[in-house]
């Protein structure tokens, strides 16, 4: 094991990939659950769609919902495959071991959100193909070097944010998993992830600045759907900001882990089982 | 931010660690720990014996760094166990019995994989230590089977394996054979003994219920009760603390004689035990002291026309060390507590 800066980056590599191993192969290997997770998610946003046709609503307002459905499988997976994991892990009495290795806890973060990122992606795909294929929804003609940038800059706002959630289940048990419920619909709500973000009025803009899963759907939808959909800021403002939220997140999830971790050692929560 | 090993430094050391888990939800201050010093040098198999909740746990915790200690302090191969905790966990392995780890979803193989990952082991010196491994934990023809479809044994021994890993300098197995069958853990242990002895310096702390494994295992012993350190020796020394000598149990047909004038005859004090109506015999037990030759007892008591049917004996155990230093035995609920 060697001590050099290349050999910490090493352990981070390794460790990481490790984690998102176990997370690729838990959704390729259970066929069962390949049909529950990469259908039923998008079941909500078929909904939608739906919906907006028998109304009459215009063409965009569809492709709206579908960029909103395919966004809600990512931010599902941050929450409780991020957010709750530490706390499965304690419960199952496996934490212990993560916290008694060597590797970074942040690489062991890394690894889970790489991993869940990739199989949220099966299921973003399905999403996809289902709007294209079977409700023809239509795009304009996008760059789709803007899409995989505003794309990327999403993800990684909301899984160091993922990452957050993380280091508070470290110490809180239950009393987390009731806020990680209370982020669920009401983001769903002030994201917008179904309507146009602007329908919130003055809400849209607090909420923007707050959740970059409003900012991530509305730059998504400025860029695939163009002019149809004005959005709450240029684009690259939004972009921008998404990469701020990233990088603060990321330090404030790692500063949070530390000292929870501190917090819980002291108190001797850190490895309590059921509580 | 790294520093160097200091070789010299024993692997384990504590001084006056304390752990006190504050009162909860009605539950009192519980102390774990009450002050515990030990001193475990490189190369030394070193085992912590004690009955429920004595703290032996909480200590592995707290040198695993998993745990801050209330009071005193730990040092793990010299380092630090709070303000160097990372150079601690470069040089640690630890396996609880009982434990579940890795995910239901993985190979065994892949499983042990995962954990060698997180200690940065690369894959070629990974992939034969894990197949050496699994042959000694005896799973190699299970290695591409799912976690999840282990028995609770199998699994014991793959969590066994996974401490072994990252070839670490100090180990600590936490009741590393609960639940694995006799022949298991008799290889398991063979397998410890051999690490050890094969390289040098590697230190191992164990803690576990059977008495037996304890005395095979152990250079040394520390005796714990309520978070104390009671006794501190090697097993051999910790048995002759209570008086040498073997335990004799004999079955005699019963000439009527009374004890006191059977003691006058041998010289030790006997006690007479179950009689055996069916066989017309009684139990006769003594212990003999050291240098005592058994024959010539036997042919003392023939002499007072008392015909010996059937003879036993045993050496002091090292429970009977620890009834005799604790007070008491092992709990129950220990399998394997008696001798
Ligand atoms: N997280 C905790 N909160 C409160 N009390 C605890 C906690 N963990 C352990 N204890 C208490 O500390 C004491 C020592 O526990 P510990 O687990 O160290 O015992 P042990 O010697 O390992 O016992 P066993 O042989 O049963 O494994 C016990 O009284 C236990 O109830
Ligand atoms: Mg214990």
């Amino acid at each position: 094991m060697s001590r050099t800066l290349a050999g910490e980056a090493m352990l981070f590599v390794r460790a990481a990939r490790a984690r998102a191993y176990v997370r690729i192969v838990g959704s390729f290997r259970e066929p069962n659950g390949l049909l529950a997770d990469a259908v039923f998610p998008n079941l909500g946003m078929c909904a939608f769609v739906m919906m907006y046709r028998a109304l009459g609503a215009p063409a965009y307002y569809e492709a709206l919902a579908v960029i909103g459905g395919i966004l809600t499988t990512y931010w599902v997976n941050v929450l409780w495959g991020m957010g709750a994991q530490f706390y499965w892990e304690k419960q199952a009495g496996q934490l212990q071991l993560y916290f008694a290795a060597p590797c970074s806890r942040m690489a062991i973060l890394a690894g889970m959100a790489a991993g869940g990122l990739l199989a949220s992606m099966l299921r973003s795909l399905v999403g996809v193909a289902l709007a294209v294929f079977v409700f023809r929804v239509q795009l304009e003609p996008f760059s789709p070097w803007h899409l995989a940038a505003v794309f990327f800059a999403t993800m990684a706002a909301l899984y160091t944010l993922g990452m957050i959630m993380a280091s508070l289940f470290l110490l809180y048990g239950r009393e987390a998993w009731h806020t990680c419920n209370a982020f669920m619909e009401p983001a769903f709500f002030l994201s917008g992830l179904y309507f146009p973000i602007r329908t919130l009025g003055a809400f849209g803009a607090v909420a923007a600045a707050l959740l970059p899963l409003t900012l991530g759907v509305d730059a998504l939808r400025q860029v695939l759907l163009g002019v149809r959909s004005p959005g709450l800021m240029p684009v690259r403002w939004e972009f921008a900001a998404l990469c701020g939220f990233a990088v603060l997140y990321f330090f404030v999830a790692r500063w949070s882990l530390r000292h929870l971790e501190n917090l819980s050692k002291r108190e001797g929560r850190l490895t309590q089982r059921w509580q | 931010m790294s520093r160097t090993p200091d070789v010299q430094a024993p692997a384990v050391e504590t001084r006056g660690l304390e752990r006190r888990y504050p009162a909860s939800r009605g539950a009192p201050e519980v102390v774990a720990l009450a002050g515990v010093d030990l001193r475990i040098e490189r190369g030394e198999v070193f085992g912590l014996l004690g009955p429920n909740g004595a703290g032996k746990t909480t200590c592995i915790k707290i040198l695993n760094t998993l745990l801050f200690p209330s009071g005193g302090e730990a040092r793990v191969a010299g380092f630090d166990v709070v303000r160097e905790a990372q150079e601690v966990r470069r040089r640690i392995g630890l396996v609880s019995g009982g434990e579940n780890s890795g995910y239901g979803i993985l190979t065994v193989r892949e499983c042990l994989w995962m954990f060698s990952q997180f200690y940065g082991v690369p894959g070629a010196v990974a992939n034969p230590r894990i197949d050496q491994l699994l042959k000694v934990v005896d799973l190699a023809d299970l290695a591409h089977t799912r976690i999840n479809r282990l028995s609770t044994g199998q699994r014991q021994r793959m969590n066994f394996a996974r401490g072994f890993v990252s070839d670490p300098e100090i180990l600590f197995l936490d009741e590393p054979t609960l639940g694995m069958d006799v022949n298991a853990a008799r290889m398991l242990r063979d397998f410890v003994l051999a690490w050890v002895r094969e390289r040098a310096g590697r230190t191992v702390l164990l803690t576990t219920h059977y008495m037996a494994e304890a005395d095979q295992m152990c250079d040394r012993i520390a005796i714990v009760d309520r978070g104390r350190v009671l006794a501190c020796d090697t097993p051999a020394t910790l048995r002759r603390s209570v008086q040498g000598g073997q335990h004799v149990e004999l079955e005699v047909r019963d000439g009527g004689t009374d004890a006191a004038a059977l003691e006058g005859a041998i010289g030790v004090p006997v006690a007479w035990g179950a009689p055996h109506p069916e066989r017309g015999t009684r139990t006769l037990k003594f212990r003999l002291p050291e240098g005592r030759v058994l024959g010539q007892t036997l042919r003392a008591l023939e002499e007072r026309g008392i015909s010996v049917q059937g003879v036993a004996t045993r050496e002091t155990s090292l429970e009977d060390a620890f009834i005799h230093i604790v007070g008491r035995t092992l709990d129950d609920d220990a399998p394997g507590g008696g001798a």
